[in-house]
């Protein structure tokens, strides 16, 4: 049989999204954003509801992931998704509503925005992605970098005397009685891209069952800030940042 | 005959968001404010008109949950003083720079930093010069009475949503915490799903197959695309000059001398203009009912009418430079203020307006 | 049973990341030679071993892999 024999619709297994819009993404090769965009386009047409979906979109690299999943978007101030999405869940609790957020946003300007919004319970998904930096901005630390890891403004590693230690958000809002799945997942791998995949829609399938907030955070890679290149990213994460950032689910209130 | 109640000002700005068909109030506590989440929460509006009303873990909280509520296309609110307002300049910023309606109350008080708690006027500079950064305009509401900040509610939506624009009702402590009895008019319900759309199509409330997704940003990177978008605000903001100047005017007709007062400053102007006439001088009264759009040509006109004009504010002299920038050198201005959340008297005034003009 | 595969690569979108290439568990991606009109060296199917798993597709963060797979016997 040769290839073009094979290259049929019917035999189709994979192909780009259909939510997917055909704007260039402006991401680094490699970047995480992608494949995290990728899955949440799949599951928003899997579910059959984009007409019931608003996306809020954090300040960071993925400011833009309204030009790429085809979707009702709102652009948050820096940090203030989860303030944002409150908003509109509440005023429409017949909507998914999800954030989108990186790690400078989320745990670092935004702390009072997602710890609040965990803690009232509202029923929206936080996506987080956390790759220990802050892209957009040219490679400087996050509240996420590990000790040790080299930054922009930590030129000589992360040391704690100077700069703290790594903020472990998804534990953090374990604790809080609004939270109802808290899951670490990561997207490197075919295999870890389809666990995600899954975890994401149990948090959108959770957001409608009044049950409380659903978090998945991704850990994820920043190639162009870490200075390696995309394969070795991914083996620098599960070697580094699976350490700190251990994937699995963390709470889930509706597990038997 | 409609209905007459006594309240508070910031009583009468929680009634009127329920009665108003408001859809959300999302607050923060601060004083001298905190009635009307109190007195909405004490309502229950969720309960008959379905109206939500949230308490937020702080002002920058509120005013990005009024970002959210605004994006859907739904008439959201929230009220705070002044340090509160700081915080949620941010948050206007990105209101004005989306193009959002919204209407949000700022019950002044003393300061800079934590100031006081008493009533003032302190924060003319900030709501009226854009109270944020970048090139905007907020429309600038000065309510004198109870009633005022009743109705200002409603007018600041229809403004709000005329133009997609934010709306400050700039009170002050005094306004805030005074009774008045409050002529209730006729309720209004809050919007459809439908209306909605109408009135806004822009909204993010999830994307039919019928259209194009809707995206509410502030973001252009490019040169050209932020620049065209600045000059389109450019061509609201003279639409808005020209259309929405509001002001009264108290025995200006015959006027020589003019006082310029908003907001309680105004009603106690008032006073003074009846006192100085029963001396025999010919006083009178602009007061700016819109602050933005600031009403130059009323008072321009009237700097070829009168001797002097005085504006008189409950801070260090900030729409005095407004009077000035009207007056063009026409006439002399002179200013008096008090600060801290000191009160002055109709007779002080009377002196220093004497004083002022060498007048016996 | 056993499955053939081929990938489709968008050339012109791919940015030559080789998280595909990491992903393939029959070694049948390799970058190109030629480079697109963005200058990256774009991924490619190599060999006749694919089997159609859409590991490369699911993993690819641009989405520019499709993935077909039929049976033979």
């Amino acid at each position: 049989m040769n290839i073009e024999d094979i290259k049929r619709p019917e035999n189709i297994v994979y192909k780009r999204p259909a939510l997917l819009t055909d704007n260039v993404m402006h991401y680094c090769p490699g970047c995480s954003h992608g494949t995290v965009h990728k899955l949440v386009a799949e599951i928003i047409d899997e579910m059959g509801i984009q007409e019931k979906t608003v996306g809020v979109c954090p300040v960071g690299c993925s400011v833009f992931a309204y030009n790429y999943i085809d979707i009702d978007w709102q652009e948050a101030a820096h940090g203030r998704a989860p303030a944002v999405a409150t908003a509109t869940k509440r005023l429409y609790p017949d909507k998914y509503v999800f954030t989108y957020q990186g790690d400078g946003d989320l745990a670092s300007i935004g702390t009072a925005e997602i710890i609040h919004a965990c803690s009232r319970g509202e029923n929206i998904v936080v996506i987080f992605i956390n790759n220990g930096i802050y892209g957009m901005t040219g490679g400087q630390m996050a509240p996420t970098t590990l000790i040790g890891m080299k930054t922009a403004t930590t030129p000589y590693g992360r040391d704690p005397k100077l700069n703290g230690f790594p903020l472990v958000i998804a534990d953090m809002v374990a604790q809080l009685d609004g939270t109802a799945f808290i899951t670490r997942q990561s997207v490197h791998t075919a295999a870890a891209a389809r666990k995600a995949k899954a975890a994401i829609r149990k948090a959108f399938e959770y957001s409608s069952k009044g049950v409380g907030l659903s978090f998945v955070e991704i850990v994820s890679t920043c190639n162009s800030g870490w200075k390696m290149s995309p394969v070795d990213a991914n083996k620098w994460m599960v070697e580094h940042m699976f350490a700190k950032y251990p994937v699995g689910d963390i709470k889930d209130v509706l597990a038997k | 005959m409609a209905e007459k109640i006594l309240m508070k000002g910031n009583e009468a700005i929680a009634i009127s968001a329920i009665r108003n068909g408001v859809d959300g109030y999302f607050g923060y506590p601060i004083t001298p404010q905190s009635e009307v989440m109190e007195t909405l929460m004490k309502e229950k509006p969720w309960e008959t008109t379905g109206m939500v009303v949230l308490q937020a873990e702080s002002e920058t909280s509120s005013i990005n949950m009024v970002y959210g509520g605004a994006c859907c296309g739904k008439k959201v609110m929230t009220s705070s003083s002044s340090p509160g307002v700081s915080l949620m300049c941010e948050g206007l910023s990105y209101i004005a720079g989306a193009e959002l309606p919204c209407v949000v109350v700022d019950v002044m008080r003393g300061g800079p930093g934590l100031g006081t708690i008493q009533p003032s006027q302190s924060d003319y500079n900030q709501i009226t010069k854009g109270s944020g950064h970048g090139d905007f305009h907020n429309i600038v509401l000065a309510p004198a009475s109870a009633q005022d900040m009743y109705d200002f509610v409603d007018w600041g939506f229809e403004l709000a949503f005329k133009y997609r624009n934010p709306v400050i009702i700039l009170s002050d402590g005094i306004i805030g915490q005074m009774m008045e009895k409050v002529e209730l008019h006729p309720a209004k319900p809050r919007m459809t799903e439908e209306e909605i759309l109408k009135v806004a199509p822009w909204a993010t409330v999830g994307k039919p197959a019928s259209r194009e997704r809707n995206i509410i940003t502030s973001l252009a990177l490019e040169a050209d695309v932020q620049e065209a978008f600045n000059q389109k605000l450019k061509v609201k903001y003279r639409k808005i000059e020209e259309n929405e100047v509001k002001y009264s005017e108290y025995m200006t007709e015959d006027a020589e001398y003019l006082f310029v007062a908003f907001g309680c400053s105004s009603r106690i102007c008032e006073a003074v203009v009846d006192e100085l006439r029963s001396r025999g001088i010919k006083a009178g009264l602009l007061r700016p009912i819109t602050l933005y759009p600031f009403p130059y040509k009323e008072i321009a006109r009237l700097a070829g009418q009168v001797k002097s004009m005085m504006s008189i504010e409950l801070n260090l002299g900030q729409m005095v430079d407004d009077v000035r920038l009207a007056v063009e050198g026409r006439c002399p201005v002179g200013f008096y203020g008090r600060q801290g959340g000191n009160i002055y008297s109709p007779e002080e005034i009377v002196e220093q307006f004497l004083k002022f003009n060498n007048l016996k | 049973m056993a499955f053939k595969g081929v990938i489709e690569v968008d050339t012109n979108l791919c940015k030559g990341c080789s998280v595909c290439i990491a992903n393939c568990p029959t070694d049948s991606i390799q970058l190109s030679r030629a480079v697109n009109s963005k200058g990256y060296h774009y991924a490619e199917m190599k060999g006749d071993a694919c089997v159609g798993c859409g590991a490369c597709g699911v993993v690819c963060p641009d989405s520019v892999i499709t993935v077909y797979r039929v049976k033979i016997q």
